[in-house]
């Protein structure tokens, strides 16, 4: 069944939001914000891999069980509820996702364990402009003989600041904008010739501009085939764009929730404004695009997992509709909060800015919107 | 255990398989015209006359209920040997035998709150078509507020005499019998209301259809005037047909989201996307020109995707004994939506082609198209408006209190 949980899925989903209410409450990303930590979390990297949340996607041995991408969604809906900062998406989503379709042999048996035991973080280095636009990438892979000289500048690298090894999505022919010549690599963060210049950003999150000079790795750092690593960006990303779409649907019923709960509590004119239908009716529209994009993401995830339905279709799908709901709700809880939804101490401010970066994540509704245009023939 | 049901369903499909490959008529495989879809009904007509072998033979199985029991004329089939029929059928593209507010409505609701009796009167008529049931909810002054409806029902002893005027009675003129909700007590608003049935034919019903915006007439005026009712034919308690009403208007707004209103669906018609690149044009890249609308289109096209990924979603749910919740409401506002979203965008996408009214120099789809436009005004208002399903949505989904 596509919209049905197994038994194992349904305890790690109870797992992880019991794990995010307890140990990971919005006052977790309060609190870190507040000592300027930006992101940088070693506490709770180290719970999350106790509790085996980096290994979700990855099988104990080459072709055995896992929890599925079904299951790993589980856990970034429930981040995504207390606006949790963890590099899951980066390196659990992200990097198992690249190194199992396009990994080498050995390049999968030094870096799959290591991952699965929460020991590295990873970030994926694409975006060179200030939109998402995957094939946009000018930065240049050089063959030098011994392996490839690595030359460019990648711009907000979500995860970037926290992360020990990149993925970089390079140019080894042809031009920006052209989908032969892409090839990946991983290059350590402590590589000769690379600069991580730390960012702050409007979610407390935090990420990084990376910039490349004369870096040097060797042939065994190829992701991928070289020139086509496009084959195995498009599939990753796509599935970055659902574990972010799960994410963002995580945020949005919990910002509902609490806008719901307010509702409920706040009177005016000797009446819960709850009870006005100006809001009963926004209210209702909001759950009831709460619902569909639920079905959107799960279709996605599950879509994955089975390797049946298209998942470039339903990626796009399940993006475009969690950004639309995840503007929308953050929105409205701001603005049925009334003025306590404007000052720093609530907490609807901290949902729509990261919204905001969420949204704009592996292509925001619009573009993911031309896309599924695109691939139905229009 | 388990392995026994499966292979009694095999058998089930194989027997079901043979059974629709010696009874489904060859033309009942193919795309049904909105002229050749089957009512049934004293008054009912066969514009093709293998719609009439298909619906006897599938009425004496009782397949156009499959669910409901065999004593009263149903397929008596368990879930699991309905959906293989379900897909037997999708197979083999056949057509449904019978559309029947019968089959929707009234029946899951008979079987539910009628007696014994009633329910082995009326029921076998429905799975076989004979009977046409219309619906006497609305009235001049009880549209959202339906349970402010006026009609008066009196108790004459050995009989009901009815007095009063329905509105929006889907196919009043065409029916047999009407399945109504009356007043039988004045001094409560929802608990004096009675569900009632009696025959169109009784002396003083007259049913006056009315004509709308899109040229077409499926609704009725329906005035009762001294309408004697045997009091056999009520259903339930007396002033107990709130609850009942309710519940029918549940697997109302239900068949509706299923279907999505379908409408101008299968007849011809093509998609918004491929108007617009017909008559809009394309850039070099086979995009429709107008980047705006391109964009509307494919909006469109998500949220119908995520509707019926939804719908998908709560059957799975359901079959998995997950609680589904309230949901009627939701898929009943989004379906509404969705339909008049898709008309526009077509209409807009035919550009000046979808201008005609009748007769030459227009395209027969496109003016089809536009009377579906016109007529798909009516889904935000029919079956509860979009504004009431909301307000069912805030209060029995989300718990938000009336005024105090």
């Amino acid at each position: 069944m596509t919209f049905v949980l197994t038994e194992d899925q349904e305890m790690l989903r109870d797992t992880a939001l019991a794990f995010v209410r307890d140990e990971l409450p919005v006052t977790h990303l309060r609190a870190l914000r507040d000592k300027g930590a930006n992101g940088h979390d070693a506490g709770t990297r180290k719970k999350l891999a106790e509790l085996g949340f980096f290994g979700v996607i990855i099988p104990d041995e080459p072709g055995g069980e896992h929890f599925g991408l079904v299951g790993l969604g589980q856990i970034l809906e429930a981040q995504g509820r207390t606006l949790a900062a963890t590099p899951l998406l980066q390196t659990a989503l992200i990097a198992a996702s690249a190194i199992q379709l396009g990994g080498s042999k050995a390049m999968q048996a030094e870096w799959l364990p290591r991952i699965a035991a929460g020991e590295t973080t990873f970030a994926l280095a694409l975006d060179e402009t200030a939109h998402f636009s995957p094939l946009n990438v000018a930065t240049e892979a050089e063959s030098n003989g011994q392996g490839y000289t690595l030359n460019g500048m990648k711009r907000f690298v979500p995860g970037g600041h926290d992360a020990e090894m990149f993925i970089v999505v390079a140019r080894t022919f042809g031009e920006a904008g052209d989908r032969h010549g892409i090839t990946l690599f991983l290059v350590p963060a402590k590589a000769k010739g690379v600069t991580v210049q730390e960012l702050r950003t409007v979610d407390a999150h935090g990420a990084a501009h990376v910039t490349l000079d004369d870096v040097m790795v060797g042939p065994g750092a190829v992701l991928g085939p070289v020139d086509e690593g496009a084959d195995v960006l498009e599939p990753v990303l796509d599935r970055a764009a659902i574990g972010m779409a799960a994410e963002m649907l995580g945020s949005s019923v919990a910002a509902f929730e609490m806008t719901l709960e307010y509702l409920q509590s706040r009177k005016q004119f000797g009446q819960l404004i709850g009870s006005f239908q100006s809001m009963q009716h926004r209210a209702a529209k909001m759950f009831t695009e709460i619902e569909m994009t639920r079905s959107c993401v799960a279709a996605a995830l599950a879509a994955v997992d089975s390797g049946k339905g298209d998942v470039a279709e339903l990626a796009s799908l399940a993006k475009a509709k969690a950004g639309e709901l995840v503007h929308l709700v953050s929105n409205e809880c701001v603005q049925m909060h009334g003025g306590i939804g404007m000052t720093d101490v609530a907490d609807p401010g901290l949902y729509m800015k990261r919204a905001r970066v969420q949204e704009a994540l592996y292509g925001g509704a619009s573009w993911h919107r031309d896309r599924y245009a695109r691939l139905q023939g229009f | 255990m388990a392995y026994d049901v499966t292979e009694d369903l095999d058998a089930f499909r194989v027997e079901t398989r043979d059974w629709l490959e010696a009874n489904c008529p060859p033309s009942m495989r193919t795309p049904m015209t909105d002229d050749e879809i089957v009512w049934g009904g004293k008054r009912g007509t066969f514009v093709n006359p293998e719609s009439e072998t298909w619906l006897d033979r599938m009425g004496e199985k009782g397949w156009t209920a499959p669910e409901w029991p065999a004593a009263y004329g149903g397929g008596g089939l368990t879930k699991d040997e309905n959906r293989v029929l379900q897909e037997e059928l999708r197979r083999i593209k056949a057509r449904p035998a019978l559309f029947s507010f019968g089959l929707w409505m009234f029946g899951p609701a008979l079987l539910e709150f009628g007696n014994e009796e009633q329910k082995k009167r009326f029921l076998p008529d429905i799975v076989k078509g004979k009977t046409r049931w219309c619906q006497g909810y609305s009235e001049p002054g009880a549209g959202s507020d339906l349970a402010g409806l006026q009609t008066r029902c009196e108790d004459k002893g050995d009989h009901y005499l009815i007095n009063g005027q329905k509105v929006w009675t889907s196919y009043a003129d065409q029916a047999d019998w009407i399945f109504c909700l009356v007043r039988t007590d004045t001094s409560s608003k929802h608990e004096g209301i009675s569900f009632i049935l009696f025959d169109m034919e009784s002396p003083g019903v007259e049913a006056r259809p009315i004509l709308l915006i899109s040229g077409s007439s499926p609704f009725c005026e329906t005035f009762f005037t001294d309408v004697k009712v045997p009091k056999d034919q009520l259903v339930g308690r007396v002033n107990g047909g709130w609850e009942i009403a309710k519940r029918l208007l549940q697997f109302e707004r239900s068949s509706i989201s299923a279907g999505g209103f379908g409408g101008t669906g299968g007849s011809g018609i093509l998609g918004p996307e491929e108007y617009a690149k017909m008559h809009v044009g394309t850039d070099s890249e086979g995009r429709i020109a107008d980047g705006d609308l391109r964009g509307r289109i494919a909006d469109h096209k998500m949220y119908a995707k995520a509707f019926s990924l939804t719908v998908q979603r709560q059957t799975e749910q359901a079959k998995a004994g997950q609680q589904v919740g309230h949901t009627a409401s939701i898929l009943k506002y989004g379906a509404a939506k969705m339909n008049q979203d898709r008309h526009e965008l077509l209409i807009e996408a035919l550009g000046s082609e979808a201008l005609g009214w009748e007769g030459e120099g227009f395209d027969e789809n496109a003016m089809k198209a536009t009377r579906g436009w016109l007529r798909s005004k009516g889904n935000s208002i029919e079956g509860g408006t979009s504004e009431i399903n909301l307000n069912v949505v805030a209060k029995r989904v989300l718990g938000l209190k009336d005024h105090q």
